[in-house]
């Protein structure tokens, strides 16, 4: 709750918008008790005096009654009208869409097609079509405001239910024996909570609008009784010769909906989960970059990371994902950085090409130098010529890289042309032979499919195809098999290795899977915990691993062939990148750590083969 | 040898294009009719690519999803009421994802008690006295019940996931790719666990995944699915050592093994489901496919011993 109030008022508008809402509220509140005149009492005497006048601070409408004590009372009423609907057409809207949204099938088709029906008609006329059937008067008003709004809510809260319905918690709860009326109530309801009070705090001011609407045209509030629509309507005739008397209700009105739509807002910032982290901050186009020095040239590799060093600077935490790793690639060659999720192996890729998003990843240090020009705190006009001009990326997931939109084809087209001014013709006749060189079937024919028309191989293949478009140096390849099938993957890595043999390409293979690594890579390198941890030539590191993490890790994958076993698991977790422990970050879970292993610095010693730990397995 | 689970001809068929009124436009046969038994403390490994049916059959054996046709027995009693809560005291589900498994909104506690509750009416301190029980077995510290499940890394929530799963006494676990959304140093352990609990509580289990490796390594017996229909089974050691069907031999040879050259690509893709071919579905793919294989669905029949395959011309062994 102190999270949530602390989150609302981060967001000014949102705090400023609270303050008045609830200096209004209280107001309304403190009515009956304030010395004021009576709402209805009229006094022709007094007819329309103007604001600060004696005993009428606000001055007096047609009827000579006091303004003030009629703003007060009216403002009560439309509060308590609008929150009445909103509350009403929430919990309405809410029940109906959470039915449609579980159930689904039929009653999802019947009920949503209902409330499509209601939707069609222009919302003022239904109201007006619901109070001409009920009869004028604030109540049915109310009704009429509630009925017409119990479509956004159903709708809303229907999407979210279809989401929710399919989770697997649901099933888990079937299996745990509960019925649909005890899943519905103790499983789905706690989870549209949220969204249903951030679509009444955003409605409401729509409501308190719609029913002073209705009262402005006659068909609410019913004189004498006071509320806001009603003032206006009564005020309308004498808006030039007194204007106070719209301005004060109108003026009221403003301030209500103003700020119960800002503070609608922040609630909604607040309590939706993916806008708390701060994802509305819209990451920058590379890398920030926040180095002191900057390590000296030395090789000549086509690629060469230095002592990179990417954090991920989130409040006051600091996430060291990646710590002073150096890697090089050779023309032609094929790297494995090989570790499990958390260990830092991603984001070094991305930071090559300063792909990590910033806020809140921050490049603290190092350099990486692609033919000796350094990438790092390069002006983006640089990074973008390179980007896929000469050092390409292909990711896991084909599905979320490539855009649901647009053809295959004109997506091909477009990272062409991004990089080289040749004719549209020209382009697509690129294309479609980049598809050729992927071994995609029937290419011409292919090349105006959209994404979802694609299998996941065919889809990983048109993804290779886009990074191979500009003829890169570099293909930067982050886990490109995990999301396919075992067929579907011996297909990609033997293509992956003809292309690097046919064109030259070096390649950094990022992956969890030693299998892999053992048949694509020259050389290897493991991480752990943002660190390299052992590194050097494939069969050498995988037959004699030297750090004990390496050993371990390979002795935890089943291999095909090896018959039924147990497994040696290496007990407790991988540590998190914000609470490195001292020295090396496995010593915790290593049965050979020794209490030197626990404190200062460890190196990377050797020469082709490196290795991170002080009693290696064998001499590095 | 007692049978804890038998499957007669289950199928599974899916209506696309459904209409308000009349038949929907068409059907797609995601499970073809499937005969498997398993023996009582025996773990069968199901093992498949995308699309070929192997969550459908797992989630119509707990009875999430009802079958089209065909019977389920479990302990020689015939199961066809599609009613969770029976099937949920005699066989539980383990799902893929551990930490969607579990309500964000809930405390484990409360996760924990929900199937101890409704399936066997516990109350009270022998709730609790379970619970603990249960936390103890899959190696997890009772402090952690008054937690959130997004508090807990993927291998702590798999074996909330598993502590769940039990909870129900069950005499049959379906495991879904219970460590393929793991890292391998956590899979390792979240592996030998479910070997410790089988022997512990004298469970039976049918572990589906699609990583041959980690099937081979805890499976007695394998059955190969390829587009809804069993094509192989077998004596774990067997199956992909010497598989009889070109399938089983493709994915044996497909899976990255260390010092093994890239090889096993071979071409094509699945068929179309809406539009599946007449014959033997993995005939447009297979080397040794024959018009007899395009004509007519080969049934599954003895080859060696205990394996058996689906082909027409099948492999040496």
């Amino acid at each position: 709750m102190s999270l949530f109030l602390r989150l609302l008022f981060r967001n000014r508008l949102a705090g400023f918008g609270a303050v008045v809402l609830g200096v209004i509220v209280l107001l309304a509140l403190l009515t009956p008790l304030l010395p004021l005149h009576p709402p209805n009492e009229t006094s022709t005497a007094n007819r329309y005096l103007r604001p600060l006048s004696d005993g009428h601070l606000l001055g007096t409408d047609h009827l000579g009654r006091d303004l003030l004590s009629r703003l007060l009372w009216g403002t009560r009423l439309s509060l308590a009208v609008g929150f009445a609907a909103a509350l009403i057409a929430g919990l309405a809207g809410a029940a109906i869409g959470v039915m449609a949204g579980y159930f689904g099938g039929r009653t999802d088709n019947v009920t949503m097609r209902g409330i499509d029906m209601l939707m069609a008609f222009p919302y003022i006329l239904l109201a007006l079509a619901i109070v001409a059937v009920l009869g004028p008067g604030l109540l049915n008003a109310l009704i009429a405001v509630a009925v017409v709004n119990i479509p956004f809510f159903a709708r809303n809260i229907r999407g979210v239910t279809v989401g929710i319905a399919h989770r697997e918690f649901i099933d888990a709860a079937r299996l745990a024996g509960m019925g649909h009326a005890r899943i519905l109530l103790t499983e789905v309801v706690p989870n549209i909570v949220p969204v249903v009070v951030i679509a009444m705090s955003t409605t409401i001011g729509w409501m308190i609008l719609e029913t002073a609407g209705l009262s402005f045209l006659g068909l609410g509030s019913q004189p004498p009784q006071a509320d806001l629509g009603s003032m206006l309507g009564e005020a309308r005739s004498a808006l030039i010769t007194a204007p106070h008397t719209s301005i004060v209700p109108g003026v009221m009105i403003l301030l209500i909906v103003m700020s119960v739509n800002l503070l609608g807002d922040g609630i909604r910032d607040a309590l939706d989960p993916r806008l708390r982290s701060g994802a509305l901050a819209r990451p920058m186009a590379a890398t920030r970059v926040d180095r002191r020095e900057v390590p000296p040239a030395k090789g000549e590799a086509l690629l060469d990371i230095d002592a990179l060093e990417t954090q991920f600077q989130v409040g006051k935490r600091v996430y060291k994902a990646v710590n002073k790793v150096s890697l090089d690639l050779k023309p032609g060659e094929c790297l494995g950085l090989i570790g499990e999720s958390g260990s830092g192996k991603s984001v070094t890729a991305l930071s090559v090409m300063g792909l990590v998003a910033s806020p809140p990843g921050v490049i603290t240090g190092g350099a990486v130098r692609l033919d000796g020009q350094d990438l790092i705190g390069a002006p983006y006009e640089v990074l973008r010529a390179l980007r896929g001009r000469r050092v390409a990326y292909i990711f896991q997931d084909p599905l979320s890289t490539l855009h649901p939109l647009y053809r295959i084809g004109d997506q091909l087209i477009e990272a062409i042309r991004v990089h080289e001014p040749v004719s549209q013709a020209e382009a697509h006749k690129r294309a479609v032979k980049l598809l050729e060189d992927v071994q995609i079937p029937n290419a011409a024919g292919r090349v105006s499919a959209f994404p979802h028309e694609l299998s996941g191989g065919m889809r990983q293949r048109v993804g290779i195809a886009m990074a191979l478009a500009n003829d890169p140096d570099i293909i930067i390849a982050d886990e490109p098999t995990t999301a396919l099938d075992v067929t579907v993957q011996a297909q990609i890595l033997a293509l992956l290795d003809e292309l690097r043999q046919r064109r030259g390409l070096a390649i950094l293979f990022i992956t969890h899977d030693f299998g892999v690594v053992g048949q694509l890579c020259d050389r290897v390198a493991v991480m752990y915990g943002g660190r390299i941890v052992e590194t050097g030539p494939t069969r050498a590191v995988l037959d004699a691993p030297a750090h004990p993490y390496t050993r371990r890790l390979i002795a935890c994958v089943p291999e095909l062939g090896a018959g039924r076993r147990i497994l040696a698991a290496i007990p407790g977790l991988p540590p998190a990148v914000d609470q490195l422990p001292e020295g090396c970050a496995f010593a915790p879970r290593c049965d050979k750590a020794q209490a030197s292993c626990k404190t200062g610095e460890i190196d990377l010693t050797g020469t082709t083969r490196k290795v991170r730990c002080l009693f290696p397995e064998v001499a590095p | 040898m007692t049978l804890a689970l038998k499957t007669t001809d289950l199928a599974k068929t899916f209506d696309i294009g459904k209409r308000l009124i009349g038949p929907p436009r068409a059907q797609v046969h995601a499970v073809h009719p499937v005969s498997l038994e398993v023996a009582q403390g025996e773990t069968l490994g199901i093992v498949g690519e995308s699309g070929c049916g192997k969550s459908t059959l797992a989630r119509m054996l707990v009875g999430l999803e009802p079958p089209s046709a065909g019977q389920i027995e479990i302990e020689g009693r015939a199961l066809d009421r599609a009613d969770p809560a029976a099937f949920g005291r005699l066989i539980q589900y383990v799902f893929q994802h551990p930490v969607s498994s579990l309500n964000p909104r809930k405390t484990i506690r409360q996760i924990m008690e929900t199937p101890l509750r409704r399936l066997h009416g516990m109350r009270g301190a022998a709730l609790d006295a379970r619970i603990a029980e249960l936390f103890d077995a899959v190696n997890l510290r009772p402090e952690f019940l008054d937690r959130y499940p997004h508090e807990f890394s993927g291998g702590q929530a798999q074996r909330i996931g598993i502590a769940r799963a039990l909870a129900a006494s069950p005499r049959i676990l379906i495991l879904d790719e219970p460590v393929s959304a793991l890292d391998v140093s956590v899979q390792a352990q979240v592996l030998n666990l479910l070997a410790r609990l089988k022997d512990e509580f004298n469970l039976t289990y049918l572990f589906i995944s699609h990583d041959l490796a980690v099937v081979e390594a805890v499976s007695d017996r394998i059955a190969v699915l390829y587009f809804g229909s069993v094509v192989e089974t077998g004596p774990a050691e067997r199956v992909f050592a010497a598989p009889r069907h070109p399938y089983t031999r493709l994915l044996a040879d497909s899976a990255p093994v260390v010092g093994k050259p890239l090889g096993g690509a071979g071409h094509g893709e699945l068929p179309d489901p809406l539009n599946p071919p007449p014959g033997c579905t993995f005939a447009s793919r297979c080397p040794r496919a024959s018009d007899q294989c395009r004509g007519a669905v080969p049934e599954l029949r003895r080859m060696t011993g205990d394996q058996f395959a689906a082909c027409y011309h099948p492999l040496d062994p």
